[in-house]
This record gives structure tokens, sequence and C-alpha cells, in this order.
């Protein structure tokens, strides 16, 4: 299949299209614009709807909306937007809405800046507004995986009835890779909710009884019941859906652990490192949350974690391994980013020892 | 004998949670009964608030969703534009459409989304024990202006229906009272005319109803009518804004 030369952002917007999103919002904000602009210009070519939202907050609110009446939606932002959607992505956890949601993280705190970071992972994996609630997180490592994980996340959303959300980085948006467009056909948008497929959905009470789309339950024990609920599919959801990527793992005495553009730097040090005979793999975790335990079911000595945070995913691979290995860290963040070199010289510091 | 008068099909017979004399559930009941006369209750989809009429979707008997505080009509956005062919309308609070939803408010009035907006204006914030609204009165006292609301400090009752009505977008604004019977007959004209507008593609309409409060008025339910009347209509009148 002939491939096309396409941006990250690019290759998220045109996987969403193909997946048959038919409604997005959002809201200017850098380094993710470029998706917006692919959805202004093929959303409604596509027979969808395009909004360009007065705010973070009205966008994803919208996407709640157009989910309620049963489109494939979506909406993307940057770190301190994605803070402004967290009372909304809460509300759509809470009433069961598929929506897929795409953080194309910069630098923070704050304003931060449009530099290219992982410092959103605990707003992503744990629930980033109130309650107890979990977003499915996908984490693509390149343009294609970008295109990939976006069409998962929609079917994934509905599926479990769940937000999913695309995490990726500065890096991974701005960066232009070779994209097969696979299996799917070039123009699904513009439908509309099938009662059949999703029988919830707020479509008119015609032949049958009236739906209510709500997240509130204000009579004693109602909302626990919601919540147990909610935790039996998210119980469902980290045994069925984790994803990882692994790497000479067999012989390896240091595995790497990294995601998103993260991970490709890591590759290139684990690839120059095996060229000098170091035996070192790599874990590249593809769904953040729920998080590839099953990845260190059996445990290597050492583990290095390298992300463009403080250590952030580090704790989740501290839980995945309980005390069984030791594990490093090297981090960056606030427009720093670890290098090849970096991990390399880290690497021969603990090999060893 | 003809029967000219029955129970709303749109409205479930049950008991509602509203406190004596206030005036929600007389406007859930005429939106019931329009919608019944006008065929809509297999089409229409309603988005209620926060606020005293959080669970609006308990009385009505059509399909409802929720909305997070003040985002009634960025959900309804979504609704509409993904399903033209359904009737949508919000319902909402003072405090829900003109203080914390004022930005939603006034982008879709503006984007002209072909929707039907139901505005309580009770000058007042019930469900959370009566603070001051947006609308509140001057020297109108509530449990956060104990001394009245002055316009030093807390500024002036906003008048956001004359101010949606300076946007082009905007098709129809009329400003109704649920204070007499006679004025409930002027709402439920105004509220069909606001569905006619959404089934005839003319676009952004929206129905303020001055609405009793009773209970954080600190009046008895008649009294709050006289007040309406007498007080509210002086500094919100009453007819078409545009």
């Amino acid at each position: 299949m002939p491939k096309i030369l396409m941006s990250g952002n690019d290759a998220i917007a045109e996987g969403a299209l193909r997946a048959g999103c038919s409604f997005y919002a959002g809201y200017p904000i850098t380094p993710q614009n470029e998706l917006t602009a692919y959805m202004a210009n093929n959303m409604q070519k596509r027979g969808g709807v395009f909004i360009q939202a007065e705010a973070e907050v009205a966008a994803i609110n919208m996407v709640f909306g157009a989910s309620a009446a049963g489109a494939r939606s979506m909406t993307s932002s940057s770190s301190p937007g994605i803070s402004l959607k967290q009372e909304g992505i809460s509300y759509i956890a809470g009433a069961e809405l598929p929506a897929v949601i795409v953080n194309i993280m910069r630098g923070g705190p704050g304003l931060g800046n449009i530099a290219p970071s992982q410092s959103d992972y605990f707003q992503a994996t744990r629930s980033g507004g109130h309650g107890d609630y979990h977003c499915i997180v996908l984490a693509p490592a390149s343009v294609q995986e970008s295109y990939d994980l976006t069409y998962l996340a929609f079917n994934l959303a509905d599926k479990y009835r769940a937000p999913a959300i695309i995490l990726g980085d500065g890096m991974l948006g701005q960066m232009m890779e070779p994209l097969e467009l696979k299996n799917q056909s070039p123009c699904l948008a513009g439908r509309q909710a099938k009662p059949k497929t999703k029988p919830w959905a707020l479509t008119g009470c015609a032949g049958r009884k009236a739906n209510v789309v709500k997240s509130f339950y204000l009579k004693e024990g109602d909302l626990e019941k919601l919540n147990l609920k909610l935790q039996k599919k998210y119980q469902e959801i980290t045994a069925k859906e984790q994803r990882w990527e692994e790497l000479f793992l067999d012989d390896a005495r240091v595995v790497l652990v990294a995601y998103g553009s993260m991970a490709r730097i890591a590759r290139a040090a684990v690839k120059t490192l095996r060229g000098k005979g170091r035996r070192v793999g790599l874990v590249r975790p593809v769904s953040l949350w729920p998080f590839p335990k099953k990845a260190f079911a059996r445990p290597k000595n050492k583990y290095l974690v390298v992300e463009m945070s403080y250590g952030q995913m580090l704790e989740d691979v501290q839980l995945a391994l309980c005390g069984e290995a030791k594990i490093e860290f090297l981090g960056r963040s606030g427009g720093g980013v670890p290098s090849e070199e970096e991990i390399i010289l880290k690497i021969n510091k603990i090999y060893n020892g | 004998m003809d029967r000219i008068y029955s129970h709303p099909q749109s409205l479930r017979d049950v008991p509602t949670h509203y406190c004596p004399g206030c005036g929600h559930g007389l406007a859930h009941r005429l939106i019931a009964e329009a919608v019944d006369e006008l065929g809509l209750r297999e089409q229409v989809i309603a988005v209620a608030p926060v606020g005293c009429a959080v669970i609006a979707y308990d009385y009505w008997d059509f399909d409802c969703s929720e909305a997070a505080h003040g985002r009634a009509l960025a959900v309804a956005t979504g609704i509409k534009r993904v399903r033209p062919q359904n009737i949508v309308f919000t319902y909402q609070g003072d405090g829900d459409l003109a203080a914390i939803g004022t930005n939603e408010t006034i982008h879709a009035a503006n984007r002209g989304e072909n929707l039907t907006v139901f505005f309580i204006n009770n000058a007042v914030y019930g469900m959370t024990g009566g603070q001051m609204a947006p609308t509140t009165l001057l020297n109108q006292k509530t449990s956060t202006t104990p001394e009245g609301r002055n316009a030093q400090f807390q500024g002036y009752p906003l008048k956001i229906s004359e101010m949606l009505a300076l946007l082009p977008g905007v098709k129809y604004i009329e400003r109704v009272s649920l204070g007499s019977a006679q004025d409930i007959t002027k709402t439920k004209k105004a509220i069909k005319k606001a569905f006619m507008n959404q089934i005839e593609g003319i676009g952004f309409s929206l129905v303020e109803m001055l609405s009793p409060c009773p209970t954080y008025w600190g009046l008895s339910p008649c009294e709050s009518l006289d007040w309406i009347k007498n007080i509210m209509a002086k500094e919100f009148p009453l007819g078409v804004i545009k």
C-alpha cells in the first residue's frame, strides 16, 4: 500500500475521520493547531461537524452533547487546555459516554512553554478531574501509530462507553513521517447514531421510553451503584486492554522503560548499546491506562525509566515491579529532552553496578 | 361532555421536589404542554441545568441530557449539530445561564445556533441556599448579600436578554412572567413561538421567565407574585426584546 507523508497531528485527525468521527470541537492552542485546521478542512467535506469553540470548556461540553446524541466525537488540545477540560471529562466518564480527547502535551506547569513534554501523565492516567474514574490512555510513538491508535481509541471508547485519551507531545505532533492509511474507507464521517448500536443515545423517544444521559444520582446508594459499575468496567479494561512493545528482553540486564517520543530516543540508545555488546532491552508502554503491568510480570534485574517529566510513569513502573527490581530514573522537563547520549551515559553507570 | 384539559403526556405524573409557590413546576408544565400541542414529544431533546431544575429529566417524559453547571448551551450545540432533525432546548436558571455559563450563552447565541432556550430568572440561587444571582436586584437580601445587593461591591442586576438581543445571530427574545394567570397564558405563547422558530429554522430563540422563589425571597407564595409584578418587573421589563 502506498505511503503518504504526514505530521502526527494530521495523522490523528485523519485516523479520527476514518474511524467515523463526525463531530469535532476545538480551541486554538500550540502545538496541536494543525489537528484543528485539518478538521476544519476535512470534517464538513466528509459530512461531519466542525466547530471552533469559544473555549476549551465549551469544546469538551459540545463533545459531551454530540456523544450523548450518538455521534463519534472528539476534541483536542494541549496541556493548559486539557486542564480546562477536566470537568467535562469527569462528566463524560460519569455519564458513561464515549469520546476521544487528544492531548499534545507541552511544558508546564502554568502556561509553561510549547516545547514537548510528558508532564501530564498523572493527569491523564489518574482521574484528571473529580471523582473515581479512569480514561483509557494511549500513547503513540510514531506518525503511523498516531493514526492507528486514534482509530483504536474510538473503538475502545464505544466498546466501554468511556473517554479515551491520545497522549502525544509536541515533538510527535509536529514531526512528519510516512504513513500508511490502513484498512479503512476514506469517507465515513457524518453518520448519525444507530439506535441499535447505541440504544442509550438521545435521538428522540419515538417508539421507546425516554432516554436520560446523566451522572447525577442523588438517592442514597444510587451513586455508589454507579461507581461499582464503573469499577467493574475498569477491571475489565485493565484485564483486556494492556498494550506495550518490548525489545531484547530475553537477555537484558538493564531494561529501559519509555513511552511516546521519549521511547524513540530510548530505542536509539538501546540499538547503539546493543552494537557495543551491552545487553539492554526496552519496554514501551502503548496503553498508559491501563498500565501494562503484564510487561513486568517476569522482572529483570534493573530498569531505567526515562521520561520528559520528573518521574510520573516512574510510579507505575515501581507499582508494577513491587520492589522486585532496582529502578533508576532519568528525566527532564520544561522543554528538556533526555538525549541518547545522556541515556547511554546513565546506562553505562548502572550497567555493572 | 368534552374533555378540555388533561395531564400533559410529556409531564410525568410524579410529585416534584420544588418548594411551595416555586415557578419551576409551572414552567415545566407549560413546556410539556407546548411540546404535546406541537406534537414534538418524540423529537424533542432537552438539556437540563445545574440548579433547582437539575432533575427536570425526572419530570419530563422525553429524551433529556444533563449538562455541567453553565454548559447547557454547549451540550445543546453538540446535540443539535449532529441531529438537526430533532428539536433541542435548554432549560437554565439565572446562575447557570448568566453567571457561570455566560460564555457558552453568548457564543451559542452569536453562532446563531438553531436552539430554543428557556431562562428561569428568579433573582437568586435556590439550590445552594439563596445566594446572590447575577440577576439579584439592588438592595435584595440574599445569604451572600446579607445587607442587600450593593452596586458598589456587587455590581448591578445583569440584563443578559438585552445583551443577547444585540447579537445578529439571535432571532427572538421575549421576557415573560409566571406571576399571574394572564402572564402564564402569555408565557405559553412565547414558549410555543420559541419552539416554532426552531422548527421553521429561524434560529436562536430565548424566553426569559420571571419566576417566583418564595423560599429565598422570604415571602409567601402570594406575596412573591406581587413582588414579581411590582418590583422585579420594574428592573426586568416584560415584553418582546427582539
